[in-house]
C-alpha cells in the first residue's frame, strides 16, 4: 500500500474543508459532547445579535463579549471536526488510489461452450472462470485453477517484488487488481461484485464502514453521562445565583462558556480521531483489520499461538557445527563438506559454505566449473559434486549415506551412530559427509530461532501474554526450540485439530486467543480465535476466516497488532483523564469570575490572579479550544506504549495525564489571560 | 485542638476497624450459609419464620427476581407504615394522645423510614405515639437496613456466582436480622440502658421543679430504639434533639457507643466483600482509603470548630472553640468525629447541631453525603463504593491498555450505562430540587435564615434526602407540603433508582465469564488503585458540587473570615 506522509498539505487542506461540512447538525448529533457545543454556539450567536434575547438589560458591550464567546465556540467545534477529518484524510487518499486500480477492468470469461468472451470485471460472479495472460490485471479475487505465474501485488501490498501464484496448495489465491507478470492463469472467481478484497479494503481505509467499537461505545456513554451531569450543574447554577443575587442573574453566554469548559470536549473531539488513527496505524503496518473490534480485542489477548516454522524459526535449518567421525579431523571434514555444498543453492547448502568460510575454509566456484553438480533428489536424499578428477563428494541423510557407503564397500566408523543420535536428541538434523566411500563426519543442521524473538516473547510475558508454539516436530525437537525461543508452552506433533482444541480450552477459561495462519486447514482455528491474522499469501479460505489479513505475510506482526490495540485504549483513557482533570483549573477560573459582583469574597478562589471576570472566562474557554489541536498529534500517534506491569503503567499514565491534566490548564489559562490582558481585551 | 482530642479521634477509627474485621468474617459466614454460633437456636427459628412468611428460602434468584422481592417488600412496608402514621392517633399505646399525621408528613415519614433515611420532619416526642415509635420506627429501622445490606450482598455474589444467580432474598433478609442486627441490638440496647437511656411504656413524666414550676419530661422505649437507630444506620431519633438529648445520648460513653454502632456494620461489610471475592487485600485497600478520608474529615471539622468563630472574637472578644450547638458532655473532638461518622456512614443521627458548625466544618458532613460512599450505610454504601470502583476501573483500565475488567468481569457499555445512571441520579436530585426550592415561593417560605446560610440549609436537606442520610442541618422549616413531598421524592429516587441500576449491573456481571488475571490485568487491590479510586471519587464529586458549595459554605466561610478580620 502506498505509504503517505503523516500530514501532507493536500490532506490538511481537505480536512479544513471537511471541518465545515461536518458542522451539519445531522452529522454532529452522533457526537453528543460536541453537539452540545454546537448548540451553545447557536445560542451565543443569537445573543450576539440580541444580548437581551433571554431578558435582562445588558449594555452594548455585552455584544462584543458574546461575539468572542461565539467565535471561540465555533472554533472549538471546528477543531473537533478537523481532528476527525484529518484522521480520515489519510484513509481517503489511500482509498482513492485503490479505487483507481479497480476502474475499467475487463475480463476474459469462459463461456459454457468452452470459448471466451470479454466482459467488464464488474459483471463477474462467484464461480465464473476467467483467463488472464501475462501483462494483464487480474479482474477479480479467485483461486488459480491452472497455471503458475508471477504476480505483482504492489497495488495492494506496496511490496514491489513479485510473488508466485499457482494452482493447488496454499499459494493459489489471487486478488483482483493485482497484475500477472508472466505466464497464463485460469482463475475461478470466488466473490461477487462489491465483496472483493479490494472493495473491503477501500471501505475500510475510507472509514465508510467504520462502526464504533464496544469500548468506544462504553466510553461515549460515560462521556454523555458526564455531559449530562455538567448540564445539570450549569442549569441549576442560574437559579442558585438568582437566589443569591436577588434579581440579577448570570448572563447566558457565560453559563454556556462554563458548560463547554466543563463537558469533556477534549476527548469528545478526539475520540473518533483516536479510533480512526488506531485503525490507520494497523493499516500502515500493512495489516488489514476487518473491524475495529478486532484491533481492540488484540489489546486484550491472553494467549498467542504461533507456528514454529516461518514464525519463530527462520524456517530453514542451518549448519551450526561440523562433527568429524573416525580418524578424520574437523579441518578435513569442513573441506569436504564445503566442497559438497559449493553449488548447492538451498539455504542448508549455503549455510554450510557460510559456516565453512567462518571457520577459514573457502573454495572459489570458478576452480570447479568442470565439476558435475549433483542436486538433491527425494530418491537419493543426497547432493554433492562429481569432481573433474573423479572424486565424489556427497552430503545427505545419514541412513542414505550409510547405505551408499555400504553399497560401495566402504566402512562405517563406529562413532557415527552415537554422534548422529546425539544430534537428533538435541532436536537438530544430522547430515553425513563423504568423499568417495569414506565417511568424514556430520554436519549439524539446526532450526534457527529468528533473531530478537526471545526478547519479543519476554516483552509479551511482561504484557501478561502467554505464547504457545505449534509445531509438527517431535516433542524433543519442539522442546529444544521452545527453550531457545523462550516461549511459554509448545505443542509438538501438532495437527490442525490440536490448535482448535487449544483455542477452545483457553477460551473456556475466559481467555482471549490470537493466532496466525495461512493454510486452508488453519481456517477453522482462525475463525475460532478472537484475533485471527491470516497471511495474504495464504488461501482465500484462511483470509476469509481471519479477522485480520497481513499483506506482508509476516506472522510475527501479531505482536505489533497487540501493541497497537493496547495503545489505542491507553490513548483513549489518557485523553479522557486529561480532559476531566482539566476541569479543576477551569472552575477556579470561572466560578470566582461569575460571582465577582455579588460574592466578592469568592475572589479568594481566583488563585491564578486572572485580570478580570471576562478575561478569566475567555481564557478558560480559549484554553479548552486550543488544547484540541494541540492534542491531535497525540491522538494520531497514540500514547507511547512500553510493556510493563499494569499497576506501574497505571501510575505512570495517571501521573502524566491525570496530575499533568490538573496542572497544565492552570499554566495555560494564566498564559492566555496574560495575552488577553496585553491585547487590551480583558475588559470588553 | 488538643492532643487528647486528636488521639480520641484516631483511637475511635482504630477500634472501629479492629471490631469490624471479625464481624465482617462472621457476616460472610452468615451469608454464605455456613454454620455460625448458636446455629441450634437460629436454625429452627428461621425455618419457622420462612414457614410463617410462606417463602422458599432455598431457590436461587436472578437479579430480576431478587430485586422484585426487594421492591415488593418495600412497597408493602411503605403502605403499612403510611397507614400506621395516618391512624396512630386512634390506635393503642398512645398515653400522650398524639394525633395522627397529615398526608404529606405521613408520606415523607413513611418514605424516609422505609428507605433507611430517617429524615424527620416531625418532632419525635410530640408527633409519634409509642406504637409509632415501636411498630413504625423500630420495625422499619430493622427491615430497611436489612433490605439494604442484602442488596449489596447479592451484588457481591455476581463476582463469584457460577450459575448466574445471586442468592435467595428471603434467606439473606431473615438471616441478617436474626443473626446480626437482633443480637447486636439487644447488646447495644442493654448498654444504652446501663448508660442511662430510659426504656418504658409510661407516658411523659410530670415533675415539679425546685422553682416550683411544672415540667413535662418526655420518655418512652428509648434504649431499644437507640440501639437499632445507630446499628442500622437509621439515625431517626426518639426525640427531636436526637443524640444530643440527654436520654438518647446521656454521656460521652453513650456517644462513643453510638459512633461504634453506626460504624460497625458498614465497615464490616467491606471485609465481607473481601471474603466473598477471596481477596482480603482488596478489603484492606478500601479500608485504608475510606477510613483515612473519614478521619481527615473529622480532623477538618475539629480544626475549624477548635479555631472558633472569628466574628465572635472580633466583635465580642470571645475566643476559643465554637461551642454553639454542641453538648458540653461530648466536647468538640468527639462531636467532630460524630459529625463525620454520621454522614460518612449515612446514619443521620446528630449529637451536634450541624447548622451551628462553622461553614467549612459544615462542608464536611455535606461533602460526605454528596460523595455518599465513605463506607456509606449498610449495603447502600457498599453498592456506591462498587459503583465508583466500576467507573474507576473503566477509566484506569483503559490506561493500562486493556478493555476494562473488574474482578475478572468485563466492564462494557451496558455496565457503564447503568453505573452512569446510578452516579448521575444523586447529583441530579440534589441540584435540581435545591434549584426548585430556592426559586419557588413554597421553598423560600421554609428558609428561616436568608442568604448564604439559608442556601446551605436547603442544599443540605436535599443532599441528606438523596443520600438517605436523614440528618438535618436544621434552620429549615421542612414540615410543609412542599418540603415533605419534594424531600420524600428525593429520598425515594435516591434510594431505588441507584439500587435497581446497580442490581441490573450485578445481573449482567453474573452471566459473564471470569477472565483470569495476568500481569497485564489492572489489579484493583493495590494502593495505587486505591489512590486513583479516591482521586476519581473526589474529582467527580468536586466537579459536580463545586459551584453549589462555592456559593454555600465556601462563600460563607470567606465572608466570615473577611468580617472577623
Amino acid at each position: 500500500m502506498a505509504k503517505s506522509a503523516t500530514f501532507n498539505r493536500e490532506i490538511i487542506s481537505r480536512a479544513v474543508g471537511d471541518s465545515f461540512v461536518k458542522l451539519n447538525p445531522r452529522v454532529m448529533i452522533r457526537n453528543p459532547v460536541m453537539f452540545v457545543v454546537e448548540i451553545g454556539f447557536v445560542i451565543t450567536l443569537l445573543l450576539t445579535f440580541d444580548p437581551n434575547l433571554f431578558g435582562g438589560h445588558y449594555p452594548a458591550t455585552q455584544r462584543a463579549y458574546n461575539l468572542i464567546v461565539t467565535i471561540v465556540l465555533l472554533v472549538t467545534v471546528l477543531f473537533g471536526n478537523f481532528a476527525e477529518a484529518i484522521a480520515e484524510g489519510r484513509g481517503k487518499a489511500q482509498a482513492e488510489s485503490l479505487r483507481k486500480t479497480k476502474t475499467d477492468l475487463w475480463a476474459k470469461r469462459r463461456t459454457a461452450n468452452g470459448g471466451y468472451e470479454t466482459v467488464p470485471a464488474t459483471t463477474l460472479r462467484k464461480g465464473d472462470v476467467v483467463q488472464v495472460a501475462a501483462g494483464e490485471t487480474i479482474p477479480a479475487d479467485g483461486e488459480v485453477m491452472e497455471g503458475l505465474g508471477s504476480v505483482d501485488e504492489s497495488a495492494i501490498t506496496g511490496e514491489s517484488a513479485p510473488v508466485i501464484r499457482g494452482a493447488g496448495g496454499d499459494f493459489s489465491s489471487v486478488t483482483g487488481g493485482t497484475k500477472l507478470l508472466s505466464d497464463e492463469l485460469m482463475i475461478q472467481v470466488t466473490v461477487d461484485p462489491g465483496e472483493s478484497f479490494l472493495d473491503k479494503m477501500i471501505s475500510l481505509v475510507e472509514g465508510a464502514s467504520r462502526q464504533k467499537t464496544p469500548n468506544e461505545i462504553a466510553l461515549s456513554v460515560l462521556l454523555a453521562g458526564l455531559t449530562l451531569i455538567f448540564l445539570i450543574v450549569v442549569d441549576t447554577l442560574e437559579p442558585f445565583a438568582h437566589y443569591v443575587h436577588g434579581s440579577r442573574s448570570i448572563d447566558v453566554a457565560t453559563l454556556i462558556a462554563l458548560l463547554v469548559c466543563l463537558i469533556p470536549t477534549t476527548i469528545g473531539a478526539l475520540l473518533s480521531a483516536i479510533g480512526i488513527a488506531g485503525m490507520d496505524r494497523v493499516i500502515r503496518f500493512n495489516v488489514i483489520a476487518k473491524s475495529g473490534k478486532a484491533v481492540e480485542a488484540a489489546g486484550d489477548i491472553n494467549t498467542l499461538i504461533l507456528d514454529k516454522t516461518g514464525t519463530i524459526t527462520i524456517g530453514n535449518r542451518l549448519a551450526t557445527e561440523f562433527i568429524p567421525v573416525g580418524s578424520h579431523t574437523e579441518q578435513s571434514l569442513i573441506e569436504v563438506a564445503v566442497l559438497s555444498s559449493l553449488f548447492d543453492e538451498t539455504p542448508e547448502g549455503r549455510s554450510v559454505v557460510e559456516l565453512g568460510k567462518h571457520k577459514g575454509v573457502a573454495y572459489a566456484r570458478e576452480n570447479y566449473h568442470e565439476a558435475n553438480n549433483v542436486e538433491f533428489s527425494a530418491d537419493t536424499r543426497m547432493s554433492g559434486l562429481d569432481l573433474a578428477n573423479g572424486q565424489v563428494v556427497r552430503k545427505g541423510a545419514v541412513d542414505a549415506i550409510r547405505q551408499y557407503v555400504r553399497q560401495h564397500g566402504g566402512t562405517i566408523p563406529d562413532d557415527l551412530e552415537p554422534k548422529t543420535n546425539r544430534i537428533a536428541k538435541e532436536g537438530g538434523t544430522p547430515l553425513a559427509v563423504i568423499q568417495d566411500h569414506e565417511v568424514y563426519g556430520l554436519i549439524y543442521l539446526k532450526d534457527i530461532v529468528k533473531p530478537g524473538m526471545r526478547e519479543r516473547f519476554a516483552e509479551l510475558r511482561k504484557m501478561g501474554i502467554k505464547t504457545v508454539m505449534c509445531t509438527g516436530d517431535n516433542p524433543l525437537t519442539a522442546a529444544t526450540i521452545a527453550e531457545e525461543a523462550g516461549v511459554d508452552e509448545f505443542i509438538a506433533e501438532a495437527k490442525p485439530e490440536d490448535k482448535m482444541r487449544l483455542i477452545r480450552t483457553e477460551q473456556e477459561d475466559g481467555k482471549l486467543v490470537a493466532m496466525s495462519g495461512d493454510g486452508t486447514n488453519d481456517a477453522p482455528a482462525l475463525a475460532q480465535a478472537d484475533v485471527g491474522l491470516a497471511m495474504n499469501t495464504g488461501t482465500s479460505a484462511a483470509k476469509e476466516a481471519g479477522n485480520m489479513v497481513d499483506l506482508d505475510s509476516d506472522p510475527t506482526k501479531l505482536i505489533e497488532v497487540v501493541a497497537i490495540g493496547k495503545q489505542l485504549l491507553i490513548t483513549r483513557g489518557a485523553i479522557t483523564t486529561f480532559s476531566i482533570a482539566n476541569d479543576v483549573a477551569k472552575y477556579f477560573a470561572i466560578i470566582p469570575a461569575m460571582f465577582m459582583a455579588v460574592l466578592p469574597n469568592l475572589k479568594a478562589l481566583n488563585i491564578m490572579f486572572l485580570t478580570s471576570p471576562q478575561s478569566a472566562i475567555l481564557s478558560a474557554l480559549i484554553f479548552n479550544a486550543i488544547i484540541i489541536p494541540l492534542l491531535i498529534p497525540l491522538a494520531m500517534k497514540g500514547v507511547k506504549y512500553r510493556p510493563m506491569s499494569a499497576t506501574s503503567m497505571l501510575m505512570r499514565n495517571i501521573f502524566i495525564y491525570g496530575v499533568g491534566g490538573v496542572i497544565a490548564p492552570f499554566i495555560g489559562i494564566k498564559a492566555i489571560d496574560l495575552i488577553i490582558t496585553a491585547l487590551g481585551l480583558a475588559h470588553v | 485542638m488538643t492532643f487528647v482530642g486528636s488521639l480520641g479521634i484516631i483511637l475511635l477509627a482504630v477500634i472501629t476497624v479492629v471490631l469490624a474485621i471479625p464481624l465482617g468474617t462472621y457476616m460472610y459466614k452468615v451469608f454464605s450459609g455456613q454454620r455460625t454460633i448458636f446455629e441450634g437456636i437460629y436454625n429452627p427459628v428461621e425455618r419457622l419464620l420462612y414457614k410463617l412468611m410462606g417463602v422458599n428460602a432455598e431457590t436461587e434468584m436472578t437479579w430480576y427476581i431478587y430485586t422484585k422481592k426487594f421492591l415488593t417488600l418495600n412497597l408493602v412496608m411503605f403502605f403499612v407504615g403510611y397507614l400506621v402514621l395516618r391512624l396512630m392517633g386512634h390506635l393503642p399505646l398512645n398515653p400522650d394522645h398524639i394525633p395522627s399525621m397529615n398526608w404529606n408528613l405521613a408520606f415523607n415519614t413513611a418514605m424516609s423510614f422505609v428507605t433507611n433515611t430517617n429524615w424527620q420532619s416531625y418532632m419525635g416526642e410530640q408527633a409519634m405515639s409509642y406504637l409509632g415509635q415501636m411498630v413504625f420506627v423500630q420495625f422499619l429501622q430493622f427491615t430497611s437496613i436489612a433490605t439494604g445490606v442484602v442488596m449489596a450482598i447479592a451484588f457481591v455474589r455476581s463476582f463469584v456466582t457460577r450459575t448466574g444467580t445471586l442468592g435467595n432474598f428471603w434467606f439473606d433478609f431473615v438471616r441478617i436480622i436474626t443473626r446480626v442486627y437482633l443480637p447486636l441490638s439487644i447488646l447495644f440496647g442493654i448498654l444504652f440502658l446501663a448508660l442511662g437511656s430510659p426504656q418504658t411504656l409510661h407516658g411523659a413524666a410530670v415533675v415539679h421543679t425546685l422553682q416550683g414550676a411544672k415540667q413535662t419530661i418526655s420518655r418512652g422505649p428509648v434504649a431499644s430504639l437507640e440501639a437499632i437507630k445507630q446499628l442500622g444506620n437509621n439515625g431517626g431519633g426518639f426525640f427531636n434533639a436526637n443524640s444530643a438529648h440527654p436520654f438518647e445520648g446521656p454521656n460521652a460513653f453513650s456517644d462513643v457507643l453510638g459512633i461504634l454502632g453506626m460504624s460497625l456494620i458498614p465497615t464490616a461489610l467491606v471485609v465481607t466483600f473481601g471474603q466473598f471475592i477471596k481477596n482480603k487485600k482488596q478489603a484492606r485497600v478500601l479500608y485504608i482509603f475510606l477510613m483515612a478520608t473519614l478521619v481527615v474529615g473529622a480532623f477538618v471539622v475539629y480544626a475549624f470548630e477548635a479555631a472558633g468563630n472569628p466574628v465572635l472574637a472580633h466583635v465580642l472578644g470571645i475566643h476559643g472553640p465554637n461551642w454553639e450547638g454542641k453538648e458540653v458532655r461530648f466536647g468538640p473532638a468527639l462531636s467532630s468525629y460524630f459529625v463525620s461518622a454520621t454522614t460518612a456512614y449515612t446514619t443521620g443521627a446528630v449529637n451536634t447541631m450541624h447548622d451551628s458548625l462553622t461553614p467549612l466544618a459544615g462542608l464536611v458532613p455535606l461533602g460526605f453525603m454528596m460523595l455518599n460512599m465513605i463506607f456509606g450505610s449498610g449495603g447502600a454504601g457498599l453498592l456506591n463504593i462498587l459503583m465508583f470502583m466500576i467507573i474507576t476501573v473503566f477509566l484506569s483500565g483503559l490506561m493500562v491498555g486493556r478493555t476494562p475488567e473488574f474482578l475478572g468481569k468485563k466492564i462494557q457499555a451496558k455496565e457503564i450505562k447503568l453505573a452512569t445512571v446510578a452516579m448521575l441520579v444523586h447529583p441530579f436530585l440534589i441540584l435540581v430540587f435545591t434549584a426548585i426550592a430556592v426559586v419557588s415561593k413554597a421553598g423560600l417560605a421554609g428558609i428561616y435564615n436568608p442568604g448564604l446560610h439559608g442556601f446551605t440549609e436547603v442544599l443540605y436537606a436535599y443532599t441528606s434526602g438523596a443520600a438517605n442520610n436523614g440528618s438535618a442541618f436544621a434552620g429549615l422549616g421542612a414540615n410543609s407540603p412542599f418540603y415533605n413531598v419534594t424531600i420524600g421524592i428525593d429520598i425515594m429516587i435516591g434510594r431505588y433508582v441507584s439500587i435497581i441500576a446497580m442490581m441490573a449491573i450485578a445481573g449482567s456481571l453474573a452471566t459473564k465469564k471470569t477472565v483470569p488475571a495476568s500481569v497485564g490485568t489492572l489489579a484493583t487491590d493495590t494502593y495505587s488503585f486505591g489512590f486513583v479510586f479516591m482521586a476519581v471519587v473526589l474529582i467527580v464529586g468536586a466537579l459536580t458540587f463545586f459551584p453549589a458549595v462555592a456559593i454555600g459554605p465556601i462563600a460563607e466561610q470567606l465572608k466570615m473570615w473577611a468580617t472577623g478580620r
